[in-house]
């Protein structure tokens, strides 16, 4: 079967809507494809679907029917929130936005006849793609990892059943144990996001696991937030956590799933949990697009987010190399929203506004005490380019930091509502 | 019935009542006026901090609200009613209920005559919508002239901005750790924009987003929001 005529009509007004499209009148309507329905590819089909009133038709392609966030996932980790809490599914887009919803992995692209190839063997094609397929991770990037070894090791970078996994883990620990992570090198998936983990993880084990210790292997002389989170755990976890930087070995640790062990230094440690988050790449659909560079990820013009290689494809969020931005789900959501708005003014003709990008990470360090870092974007001919930022302050009141935490509940339901309707 | 029709209803039983856009668009409430305006009300509801139900309900958080909801169990059934069709108190429906509370709501308990004049209400809903910004009043910046604050924003322009906004703010007005921006007059809305850009108002992510926008800008966000209803 050939998916790309519409199997799918939502609602009759987006039927109707469409007749009265003065551009697409009389001819086939023009089609976007969008594979990955995360933060970037969810909200990128939404907005070209509600801003077209139908007269583009629009196909997501996700695996998965419920989406988990990795945002907020290490307060599931924490036990701040419940696992259920963060999962999201894709109903809305259909029914109130007519969006083709197809729980389907996308296994091929050809960039020349404008097609994308499903795993059941059906082709779609489009006028413009859109990828948005998250990271996946380096072969080899830890030694003695892989994904078969993600069982015994989870990298829970992913959000889901690695969740779950790593969750019961930690609440397993015998009492006094050691939990290590296996921190990423740059650039990767939120910045905050390791950092953030350990403090909800070290929230839990201050509960019920008092004697615990927290390790960090880390390939980074610094990460993101450090003076805040380092000055949050002196506060709330003082002598739980240990760095292991790369001056001591940290850029060239090895682990053995089986026997649970770390071996940093030719030292040999054994842990109860070890959570590997190896380096990362783009999402492997946009290599198979051949949309990537050398070093794995998928250069995109900062104006309206098109693939450096190909106009008609665009890459958002995680997977593309644009410029100063985080890899963050705010960023691949507004980044979704200015692609959208090309994309409609390039397939419709809507009226193109310049870009504008902007960005905040909140992290929670202790319940009720939430910091973040922020800043706002540009569109230049060469990047997305950070024009100001923020960032919390050590020192702030409790009052201040319970305010940060609310506001990032406030943001979690918006972006939430802004991607799934 | 649907609210889209109750409201049909309203302005049919209210025959004169002003429901053009423009008389709308044209809200430039001032909320100091408006607090004075208030006066007339203080007999039976109260604001602020520790404000509680008297012969009516608090009106902290006035805009943006179901009708209804405030009052709690002691709402009328008539206001309970229109509120669980769908009724928010917002621009327009605030600015018929002022005018004439009977006009709006036939059977509410509410024994106001309501404010003759125009200017009276578009301040005290100034007001009030000043009030549901949170703790932070929005003070009027000495540098922002009437001009500024009466640009005609470009609401496509807005739109487009707006989705900028939507990444936390919820375009349904609901408010869970976030304060609903949605049906604010647009002085209002232009005023605490500005006021985050000039950096009187703490808040370093919306000093940030408003820091980035020029004043038409925020007029046409301002624009936006005001039209945008539950
Ligand atoms: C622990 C953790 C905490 C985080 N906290 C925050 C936070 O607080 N704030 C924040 O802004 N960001 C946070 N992030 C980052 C955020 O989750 C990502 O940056 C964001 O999800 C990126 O969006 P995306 O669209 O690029 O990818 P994703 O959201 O990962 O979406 C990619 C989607 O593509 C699908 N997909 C992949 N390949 C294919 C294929 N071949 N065919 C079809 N579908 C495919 C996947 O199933 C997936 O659903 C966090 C991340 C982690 C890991």
């Amino acid at each position: 079967m050939k998916l790309n005529r519409r199997s799918f009509v939502g609602a009759g007004v987006v039927a109707a809507a469409s007749l009265s499209a003065p551009v697409v009148m009389g001819a086939a309507r023009p089609r976007v494809v969008v594979i990955g329905g995360g933060a970037g590819g969810a909200t990128a089909a939404r907005y070209i679907a509600k801003g077209s009133k139908g007269a583009i038709d629009v196909t997501l392609i996700e695996p998965t029917r419920t989406y988990y966030t990795c945002f907020f996932s290490n307060l599931v980790l924490g036990g701040v929130r419940d696992f259920g809490s963060i999962g999201h599914t894709y109903g809305k887009l259909a029914s109130d936005y007519g969006i083709n919803v197809v729980h389907e992995w996308a296994i091929g692209v050809d960039r020349d006849a404008k097609t994308v190839t499903l795993a059941s063997g059906s082709s779609l094609s489009y006028d413009r793609l859109i990828l948005s397929p998250g990271i996946d991770f380096r072969e080899g990037a830890v030694k003695g990892w892989d994904v078969t070894s993600q069982n015994k090791m989870p990298h829970a970078y992913k959000a889901g059943s690695q969740t779950q996994l790593l969750k019961a883990q930690i609440d397993a620990m015998p009492q006094g144990g050691t939990y290590a992570m296996i921190a990423p090198p740059n650039p990767f998936r939120c910045p905050p996001g390791p950092y953030e983990r350990i403090s909800m993880v070290a929230h839990t084990l201050k509960r019920h696991n008092p004697t615990a210790k927290i390790l960090i292997i880390d390939p980074k002389p610094k990460f993101s937030k450090q003076g805040l989170f380092t000055d949050g755990w002196d506060r709330h976890y003082d002598g739980m956590i240990d760095i292991i930087g790369p001056d001591f070995g940290g850029a060239d640790a090895s682990v053995d799933p089986d026997a649970m062990t770390v071996t940093i230094d030719g030292e040999v440690t054994k842990v109860d949990v070890c959570n590997v988050i190896p380096a990362m790449k783009a999402g492997k659909i946009a290599e198979i697009a051949g949309v990537t560079n050398d070093k794995g990820w998928a250069p995109v013009n900062a104006h309206d987010m098109s693939s450096k290689m190909d106009e008609n494809v665009h890459v958002l969020g995680d997977s593309s190399q644009q410029g100063d931005m985080p890899k963050s789900g705010f960023s691949a959501n507004s980044q979704a929203k200015v692609c959208a708005m090309a994309v409609r003014g390039a397939l419709t003709g809507s009226k193109v506004f310049p870009a504008k990008f902007s960005n905040t990470c909140w992290s929670l360090i202790e319940v009720d005490d939430g910091i973040k870092v922020g800043a706002s974007y540009k569109a230049t001919d060469a990047k997305i380019e950070k024009v100001s930022g923020f960032i919390s302050k050590n020192g702030e009141d409790a009052g201040t930091r319970k305010a940060t935490y609310e506001e990032s509940v406030g943001w979690y339901n918006g972006i939430t509502a802004d991607m799934f309707g | 019935m649907r609210y889209s029709d109750v409201m049909k209803k309203i302005v049919i039983a209210a025959t004169a009542i002003l429901f053009s856009s423009t008389a709308f668009a044209e809200h430039t409430g001032v909320p100091t006026k408006g607090e004075r305006v208030f006066r007339k009300c203080r007999s039976c509801h109260e604001v602020g901090e520790g404000a509680k139900y008297k012969v009516g309900p608090a009106l902290n958080n006035l805009m943006g609200q179901q009708v209804g909801v405030l009052s709690g169990d002691k709402a009328s059934k008539a206001l309970r009613r229109a509120g669980e069709l769908g009724m928010v108190w917002d621009l327009k429906t605030l600015e018929v209920f002022l005018r004439k509370p009977k006009a709006l709501i036939p059977k509410t308990k509410m024994s106001f005559a309501g404010l003759k004049k125009h200017e009276d209400r578009a301040n005290i809903i100034a007001y009030f919508s000043n009030l549901g910004a949170g703790e932070e009043a929005v003070k009027r910046d000495p540098r922002l002239s009437d001009e500024i604050l009466a640009l005609k924003g470009d609401v496509e322009y807005g739109e487009y901005l707006a989705s900028g906004c939507t990444t936390c703010h919820q375009l349904d007005g609901s408010d869970q750790g976030l304060p609903s921006i949605i049906g604010w007059p647009t002085s209002i809305f232009a005023t605490a924009m500005h006021a985050y850009k000039n950096k009187d108002r703490e808040n370093p992510v919306m000093q940030q987003q408003a820091g980035a926008l020029d004043n038409d800008e925020i007029a046409a966000l301002a624009a936006f929001f005001s039209g945008v209803t539950k």
